[in-house]
């Protein structure tokens, strides 16, 4: 077997906050309490859940802009986590990020062209003319005009601007892109283009990418792989076709019946899901997802159920105790 | 950046002040050229002469003309000042930036430094620093710059701390970039506009120090002019001769008002509140 380009092992990241006065108490928020996936090159692999559960947490801290309490992450086999220097400059070369809201991931005061050939020059990938050159091209790539390059960041709508920070990702050539829900904050027409776009880029220059939504449509359609968190926990995992049509998790199940069909004569009744998503201050006792759960049994809130392989290959696997 | 001039210069307070602002400064720069006499020089025959005449704004008691000491104490005023507030944006903005970006411990620390500091009247503060290092042009910048170093702090902190949760500075750190170039490269510019309004506005306290030490007799050393000083010598005489207190009164009256009518227009203009962008 190759070795993927991305191994998660164990990542855990809790915050802690201290509250009250005279005699503080501890509050331990676990955003991410245990995650493990893997990336294979070329691939693009959805991570999905509720606000809240995670997700963002955990693209972060595969980065080290937050610094994860624990786990490892192989980035083809080298350690991230415990990389310092320049092996972290070389590697955050190659791992790239796009983000939720285009308003705040640019610079106001620096010019799109300042912007696009900054991060070549501190890599040492190009300088002066030649460092224009290529912004140029990266911005004709993403579908905004050379010229653009002398503008600053609020001449732009909010698609425009999440395209330039995606030809910033693409100024250090990375293999991989970590897409934080990329196209939640703009409109739906515009959501089509941006996803069109990264999908050109993913076929163009054979990018992988862990994409990180809540929109089940949007992660059906761009990708491979999905990864289903609940309480900073993956609860279930495999193809996309697979997870999203026929979750074996309850949990996913649910999430499945929430994402609207656009088709009158499926319309059903929405699914029931009771409760609200606990704090991940205070996680229950067991599957985390049992006081919701309408399967849930008195196992389920005694013990955290296993990770158990789905049928087939590759197929993924789940931790519920209804399986396996 | 344009459309912040403009809305700068649509105040009519506003481009008053910098009409002030502007007149002293080209008095102080054209001093050597544009005063009558030397601003030294002791004419004791012509003492406290009213204004008019050969003197137009009088001489004092040792019959120096009034116009060419304001004139040159207008280079002290500004010097000081400027470079002053010059110091404490420098070593203040550096130390709220920092405190804000760093976070944790070190800005509850630093933070408890500036506070401190901010506790002192600014007068009182420039006149321990003064009275321990000695009256001289140096140690008055050194004095008022320690005074205002506390403001800056907190004026560059703030926004830094705001600025850090962007994601164009997460951004910044994925694409590699070092702490300082995303400190100096990137937050700097964002936090120059509310800086230098704040600089604009405390030049005029800066002002007011100076003056303030000069007239009890810690700034600059006679016999160099200063309006601080002037003032202080006029009051020896001010029943037989107000105008020697009065005239040094009102140019730092006027520079200050000019100062804080700049300050306050650029504050409105860049209002978050008030701001398009």
């Amino acid at each position: 077997m190759t070795e993927p380009l991305l191994r998660v092992e164990g990542l855990r990241k809790h915050f802690v906050l201290k509250k009250g006065f005279p005699k503080p108490r501890t509050i331990r928020v676990r955003a991410v309490e245990d995650i493990s996936f893997s990336i294979e090159p070329g691939q693009a692999f959805g991570l999905v859940g509720e606000s809240g559960c995670g997700k963002s947490t955990a693209a972060r801290a595969l980065l080290r802009l937050i610094e994860p309490d624990a786990g490892r992450v192989l980035f083809r086999g080298e350690d991230v986590l415990t990389a310092k220097g320049q092996a972290l400059k070389a590697l955050r070369r190659r791992i790239q990020i796009v983000f939720q809201d285009p308003y705040s991931s640019l610079d106001p005061r620096q010019s799109i062209g300042s912007a696009l050939t900054e991060p070549m020059r501190v890599h040492g990938i190009a300088t002066g003319a030649e460092a224009r050159r290529r912004a140029a091209a990266l911005m004709e790539e993403v579908g905004l005009p050379p010229s653009a390059l002398d503008r600053l960041p609020h001449e732009f709508s909010g698609g425009q601007r999440q395209r330039i920070g995606i030809a910033r990702a693409l100024t250090v050539e990375p293999e991989l892109i970590i897409a934080d829900e990329p196209v939640s904050a703009l409109d739906v027409s515009v959501q089509a283009q941006v996803l069109l776009l990264l999908r050109e880029l993913r076929q163009r220059r054979g990018l992988s990418f862990l994409f990180v939504s809540h929109d089940l449509s949007v992660v059906r359609w761009f990708c491979d792989r999905v990864a289903v968190m609940y309480l900073g926990r993956i609860v279930e995992e495999g193809p996309a076709a697979r997870v999203l049509a026929n979750p074996l998790h309850p949990y996913a199940q649910v999430l499945r019946d929430a994402s609207p069909i656009p088709d009158p004569s499926r319309r059903t009744a929405l699914p029931r899901i009771l409760g609200e998503i606990p704090s991940a201050a205070n996680p229950p006792p067991g599957c985390p997802f049992h006081p919701r759960c309408i399967h849930a049994m008195p196992i389920c809130s005694q013990q955290m159920p296993a990770w158990t392989p789905a049928p087939g290959e590759k197929a993924g696997g789940v931790a519920c105790h209804l399986v396996g | 950046m344009k459309a912040l001039l403009a809305k700068v210069w649509a105040n009519p307070m506003t481009f008053l002040g910098a009409l002030l602002c502007l007149a002293i400064v080209l008095a102080a720069v054209l001093a050597p050229w544009i005063a009558p006499y030397d601003p030294a020089d002791q004419d004791i025959i012509s003492r406290l002469q009213p204004p008019g005449g050969a003197y137009p704004f009088g001489t004092d008691q040792f019959g120096r003309d009034i116009l060419s000491r304001l004139l040159w104490g207008a280079r002290i005023s500004l010097t000081v000042s400027l470079g002053a507030i010059a110091v404490a944006v420098v070593i203040g903005g550096t130390i709220g930036m920092l405190a804000g970006y760093i976070g944790g411990t070190f800005d509850l620390l630093v933070m408890q430094v500036m506070d401190v500091l901010l506790s002192f009247p600014s007068l009182i503060l420039g006149l321990i620093v003064v009275a321990l290092l000695g009256p001289d042009l140096i140690n008055l910048v050194v004095a008022i710059a320690l005074t205002a170093i506390a403001p800056f702090a907190r004026v560059a902190r703030a926004p830094t701390m705001a600025l850090k949760e962007r994601a164009f500075v997460e951004a910044g750190r994925a694409l590699g970039f070092s702490h300082p170039r995303i400190l100096f490269r990137h937050i700097l510019p964002n936090i120059m506009s509310e800086v230098m309004v704040m600089a604009s506005l405390w030049m005029a306290t800066a002002v007011r120090v100076e003056a303030s030490l000069s007239f009890i007799g810690l700034g600059v050393k006679p016999p160099t002019a200063t309006w601080g000083g002037m003032t202080r010598d006029g009051f020896e005489n001010i029943l037989d001769a107000p105008w020697l207190a009065i005239l040094p009164g009102l140019a730092i009256l006027l520079l200050v008002l000019g100062l804080n009518m700049v300050g306050d227009g650029l504050r409105d203009a860049t209002d978050p509140r008030l701001r398009q962008e």
